[in-house]
């Protein structure tokens, strides 16, 4: 083992769905480490298993079998509630459809994470404000998602997810639901972001989108390439 | 997540959809209110009769002749002579008939009650001019008599009716003193009636005999004493037959007053339970629903880091705010539908602070019972199901 650990380190990790009398490998026995400020993409057609992949790295399903080690912190056998605590200090949930809470304001989307941390009312106010800010919607605090654009309310997930300073932002085709021009907005702000040392892990269908990132993994029926194989 | 932000989230949740929130408080506001309306007025007129009860003479013991074979009454001395048990205060023995009473062209159907002096102490019945009967009365037959409010009106309009004659069967007598207003107790109105000596009325009545005794006990704890002597007295009279008197004491018409209004209590009280289930079933019924719509920003929540417990906390706060609020505009409408109805009917309204606290407190309980399970429910969604969720 390396001097530094790596964030993210799995190992051997299948995730195995009974469908009738079929066994389907989502996850075939998979290996990969993402090391501090690394900014991977996973690409993958659809029915690859990137979705499942996603899932397992964001902590919101257990794996069959295998260890994920997060952080230093073996997830794999945790219970619900300490996998919800890892999931709010550790990871920075940017979906394709924003999933914003509808009736609740920007600023409020944004503090939820942090209400959820037991952060009290005035340092949440500070953080919540200053994320918004960092993502250049400072004049947008209290419009509710409806009244934002499309690329407005990205920016408002990713300023949710940047709250709480979790040590990977974790982005699930973040410009799926935005046109060619926001979508190439908001992964400036990804770069950026990832300048400035956050680790970005995102999944992808789009090669374009993928080789902005520093380093390419491939999925294809449950299995992993390193650095794209056919697809570069 | 603490119980302020919870309550905050309840609250804006709720009045997203006011009018469904109304809707599904309804069940909880007519529950509560009903059985504040229905105590307050029960509670009412319950004091209402028990004044009533009471107005009649304190530690007051009523002996009743209905007779056996030819001894269908008692004689004035023989019953003048239960005075002499030790435990028995004042005697009053009354002679009543329904006749008419004429002054100048005016006819009016009273009762006149034939009694003695000690019927003022017996009855705690006075009178707010003249004077009252006296022994003097009773023994020279004399032709006075004492009117009640609503009879002196009748017959006299304002002129005081002191000092002026009336007849009673043909008979003058001499008005010598008004009766203070009482109201109606039980055994009808006491404001529409004349007292006359007892003596007098055996004459003019033409009968002989009482069937009639208003006997007051020395002290409220010797009513019962009062009440055996009084049994063992009238035995001897009538050689044993039990049926040939009765003797009531206040005592017992109070405590039968008490258990009818228990009875009617514990019934609005179950009805009242009923309304409350019956809201409480609906409280459930939104939540579910509500769960099921919000199944989406369940797992949104549960992604960046909601536990089980605060999703759980968060429905269940908002189903005990829905019928929180329910109770409490349950109380506003109880209190003021009790008012209302009192006011037409004339009833008096007694509000019970146990009863509201009581009503208020089951509302709630309702809320937390009916909302553990949809809470739960929701509590238990898996993240990657619920964010899947359209």
């Amino acid at each position: 083992m390396a001097i530094m650990n790596p964030l993210i380190e799995i190992e051997d990790l299948s995730k195995l769905y009974q469908m009738g009398d079929e066994t389907l490998k989502a996850l075939d026995d998979v290996s990969l480490s993402v090391n501090k400020g690394d900014f991977v993409a996973i690409i993958g057609p659809s029915g690859s298993g990137k979705s499942t992949l996603m899932n397992m790295l964001g902590c919101l399903d257990v794996p069959s079998k295998g260890n994920y080690w997060l952080d230093g912190q073996k997830v794999n056998k945790m219970s619900d509630n300490q996998l919800a605590e890892i999931r709010n200090q550790k990871i920075g949930f940017i979906f394709q459809g924003f999933n914003l809470l509808p009736k609740l304001t920007a600023f409020e989307n944004v503090e939820l994470p942090l209400i959820y941390r037991k952060v009290p009312g005035k340092e949440r106010k500070e953080l919540a404000l200053a994320s918004l800010e960092k993502v250049g919607l400072a004049d947008r605090v209290h419009h509710r998602p409806i009244e934002l654009s499309g690329g407005q309310q990205q920016r408002v997930a990713v300023a949710r997810a940047l709250v709480g300073n979790p040590p990977i932002l974790l982005a699930d085709e973040p410009t799926g639901a935005l046109d060619t021009k926001t979508g190439n907005e908001v992964l400036e702000l990804m770069h950026h972001l990832n300048e400035q040392g956050h680790t970005i892990v995102l999944i992808t269908h789009d090669l374009d989108i993928a080789k902005r990132a520093k380093r390419i993994i491939r999925i294809q029926d449950g299995k992993l390439f390193e650095d794209g194989g056919d697809f570069l | 997540m603490n119980i302020t932000q919870g309550i905050k989230m309840a609250m804006s949740s709720i009045l997203t959809n006011k009018l469904r929130a109304f809707l599904t408080m309804l069940g909880i506001i007519i529950g509560v209110s009903a059985v504040i309306t229905l105590v307050s007025l029960g509670q009412g007129s319950t004091k209402q009769v028990t004044e009533q009860v009471q107005g009649l003479g304190s530690n007051l013991i009523t002996v009743t002749i209905t007779g056996r074979g030819s001894q269908t009454s008692l004689d004035y001395e023989d019953v003048m002579k239960l005075n002499e048990k030790s435990a028995i205060e004042a005697v009053a023995p009354v002679i009543s008939q329904n006749v008419t009473v004429k002054h100048g062209n005016k006819n009016e159907d009273v009762s006149v009650e034939g009694t003695n002096a000690e019927y003022e102490s017996v009855r705690d019945f006075h009178v707010q001019t003249g004077r009252f009967l006296l022994p003097i009365d009773v023994e020279y037959r004399q032709k006075v008599a004492l009117i009640g409010t609503s009879t002196a009106t009748d017959l006299f309009g304002l002129t005081d009716p002191v000092g002026q004659t009336v007849l009673i069967n043909g008979n003058p007598f001499k008005i010598v003193g008004l009766l203070e207003e009482k109201g109606s107790s039980m055994g009808g109105s006491n404001d529409e009636k004349l007292l006359i000596p007892i003596s007098t009325a055996e004459r003019v009545f033409a009968t002989k005999g009482v069937r009639n005794v208003y006997i007051q006990a020395k002290t409220p704890e010797e009513v019962d004493l009062a009440v055996s002597q009084l049994e063992t007295e009238l035995a001897k009279k009538f050689r044993g037959d039990e049926d040939s008197y009765r003797v009531f004491n206040q005592q017992d018409i109070l405590e039968s007053v008490e258990s009818v209004t228990g009875i009617m209590t514990l019934m609005l009280s179950g009805i009242a339970s009923i309304s409350l289930l019956v809201g409480g079933i609906g409280i459930m019924n939104i939540m579910l629903v509500s769960v099921t719509e919000r199944t989406r920003e369940i797992g949104i929540r549960k992604a960046i880091g909601a536990k089980k417990r605060d999703i759980l906390i968060q429905f269940l706060i908002e189903s005990i705010v829905l019928s929180g609020i329910g109770g409490i505009f349950g109380i506003i409408v109880g209190i003021g539908g009790a008012l209302l109805v009192g006011s037409i009917t004339n009833i008096d309204v007694a509000f019970s602070l146990n009863v509201i606290w009581l009503a208020f407190g089951f509302s709630v309980i309702v809320g937390v019972f009916f909302g553990i399970f949809p809470a739960n429910k929701a509590a238990s969604l898996k993240p990657i199901e619920a964010l899947r969720f359209e």
